[in-house]
């Protein structure tokens, strides 16, 4: 059995050192997948397995839902279906928790039944403390990671308003419930008789302290946070994992944990930002956070003038941002592409690393599109070239061409690395209205001097533009 | 689970092996996630997702104690095996039909 266990670890492992290269990815992915399978089959063929029927019957519902829910997902729609996933994940690691408790306390209580089955249930007792400790976070923090989860996703869909929520006292009533949720473990320990309506008020205290932790978190923050309970997701599989004595989970667990929490911190580089003031909330902490007054005037271009504009080039940029996957304009995108390269511009693509809402959510969907990865771009590679682009295309995006990131220390978005539009000769911003960008902020690169408007679906207008260069 | 014990020093000692492969993990996790491009940033978190659905494997034996387990305990069990299955399945179909896109264009 371990031996099994040891081979679908060195599954995980290798799958995902697979899937740090494009060329290896899709393999990585099986690899896991195999690894899975092979865990699942292990713990299966374990002796001594009741309620095998339950069990089965459980796995083949959960497969069937699950492919269901993966295949009908729309590539635009992938952040909020991961965000999804990680909160069942969350929720399925809180009910291992509370049905082990449920299980320990069914009759007796849990000081009674740890000394009879195990002797060591006495107040002070080491094995009490591990034992409690351990289950506890699992089912908290699986809690708190399948509620975060759901309303990340929810503000991702927009089912609920992106921008942060707050209310008065906000920050004392978060902490004041985790510190709750601390002191409701520690009176588990020390009276372990009582502990049953403790241990259901610390899973109640823990959902809702998910929902406080992500509102008042902006929607533009919301990749930083879907990885970050991704990782506490792993954390709880991990615990999960101590529980059960169980190496696999362990190892896996921690494997997911370790790389969430780096993964997200790389996240948070992008941003310019610590991972606290994220958590905490803080991108728009600052009460006048709407920055200074920007003086300017809009300029609206014709799709025929941009069409000229853009064929008569030599080198354009296109930015990608949340609005061309909203629209699903990466396809015209791709053709306007192809067509401008056929008429000898050099067209390349210019990714942010938190464009769109999730890090490679635009290289997701551009590739989607068929368009190669040689012409897309990371932000240091791009950057020194913008001076010498003729045109930049701005497509859906807002606050990764910000400039006030740069020359307002006034502003939310300051110190956040930027990709330089504003150098290049001429900027045409593909956008449905003028409003302001999932920061909340306004960007005065829609009011510089060689800024041109061209406000629509992106999608329409990329097929306008398309039909105007052909008729040229 | 012979480490699980009331006398401190075997606690430990019983610990000790999970927190040498905990550390490992760690150190292993960060070192391969640090060479992946950002291209594959999404599909990576998305695969990652679906690795920590290893919590079923935690679902199972929880629904598979006993025969004799009460009723809550099987429901509850039975719910968090149908969960962790469609984190696992659904996150490895996801990300398969992510990376399917990133197939060598001929």
């Amino acid at each position: 059995m371990e031996v099994g266990y040891l081979t679908a670890l060195v599954c995980f492992v290798l799958g995902i050192k697979g899937m740090s290269d494009p060329a290896t990815a899709n393999r990585g992915n099986s690899i896991l997948a195999l690894g899975m399978a092979l865990a699942i089959v292990v713990t299966l063929l374990l002796p001594g397995l009741a309620n095998l029927p339950y069990i089965l019957g459980s796995l083949l519902l959960g497969a069937w839902l699950g492919l269901r829910m993966s295949g009908k997902a729309q590539m635009t729609e992938m952040p909020q279906m991961v965000s999804l996933l990680n909160g069942f994940g969350g929720l399925a690691a809180a009910l291992v928790a509370l049905a082990e408790v449920v299980d320990l306390l069914y009759g007796e209580g849990l000081l009674h039944l740890l000394t009879q089955t195990t002797g060591m249930g006495s107040v002070g007792s080491y094995y009490l403390v591990f034992y409690v400790v351990t289950l506890m976070i699992s089912l908290s923090v699986g809690g708190i990671s399948f509620t975060g989860s759901v309303l990340a996703m929810a503000k991702l869909d927009g089912k609920v308003s992106g921008q942060p929520v707050r209310f008065p006292l906000q920050g004392m009533i978060t902490n004041g419930l985790l510190a709750l949720m601390v002191l409701l473990i520690a009176a588990m320990i020390v009276y372990p008789s009582s502990a049953e309506p403790m241990v259901y008020a610390l899973f109640l205290v823990s959902l809702v302290y998910g929902v406080l932790f992500v509102l008042p978190i902006g929607g533009a923050d919301m990749p930083v946070v879907i990885s970050f309970l991704n990782s506490l997701t792993g954390l709880t599989a991990a615990t999960t994992g101590l529980l059960f004595d169980n190496r696999a989970m362990l190892m896996g667990g921690v494997l997911v944990g370790a790389s969430g929490v780096y993964l997200t911190v790389l996240m948070c580089k992008a941003m310019n930002r610590t991972l606290g003031a994220v958590l905490l909330g803080q991108f728009n902490a600052s009460p006048t956070g709407a920055g200074r007054e920007i003086n300017g005037q809009i300029r609206e271009i014709g799709t025929y003038d941009a069409a000229v504009l853009l064929a008569y080039s030599s080198r354009v940029v296109v930015v990608p941002g949340y609005g061309m996957a909203v629209a699903q304009a990466q396809h015209p995108m791709h053709e306007l592409e192809k067509l401008l390269v056929s008429k000898g511009v050099e067209c390349r693509y210019a990714i942010h690393p938190v464009a769109g809402r999730m890090p490679g959510h635009m290289n997701v969907l551009l590739a989607e599109a068929d368009v190669s990865y040689d012409v897309l771009l990371e932000m240091e590679a791009i950057n020194p070239d913008f001076p010498q682009t003729d045109v930049v295309v701005v497509v859906g995006a807002n606050d990764v061409v910000n400039p006030a990131a740069e020359n307002d220390s006034g502003s939310p978005v300051y110190g956040m690395p930027i990709l330089k539009a504003h150098q290049a000769k001429n900027i045409i911003v593909i956008k449905r209205s003028m409003a302001a960008g999932y920061a909340g902020v306004e960007n005065e690169l829609f009011y510089d001097p060689k800024t041109r408007m061209l406000f629509g679906d992106a999608k329409n207008v990329l097929s306008e533009l398309i039909q105007a260069v052909k008729s040229l | 689970m012979e480490w699980m014990t009331n006398d401190l020093p075997a606690l430990i000692n019983g610990i000790l092996p999970h927190l040498y492969l905990l550390l490992l993990a760690v150190f292993l996790g960060i070192e391969v996630i640090g060479r992946v491009p950002q291209v594959l940033h999404t599909p990576l978190m998305s695969g990652s997702n679906a690795l920590s659905g290893v919590v079923v494997v935690g679902s199972i034996l929880m629904v598979g104690k006993a025969e004799t387990a009460p009723w809550p305990v099987l429901v509850l069990g039975c719910l968090s095996l149908v969960l962790a299955t469609v984190n696992v399945v659904g996150g490895f179909a996801v990300t398969s039909r992510m990376l399917s896109m990133f197939r060598k264009k001929k």
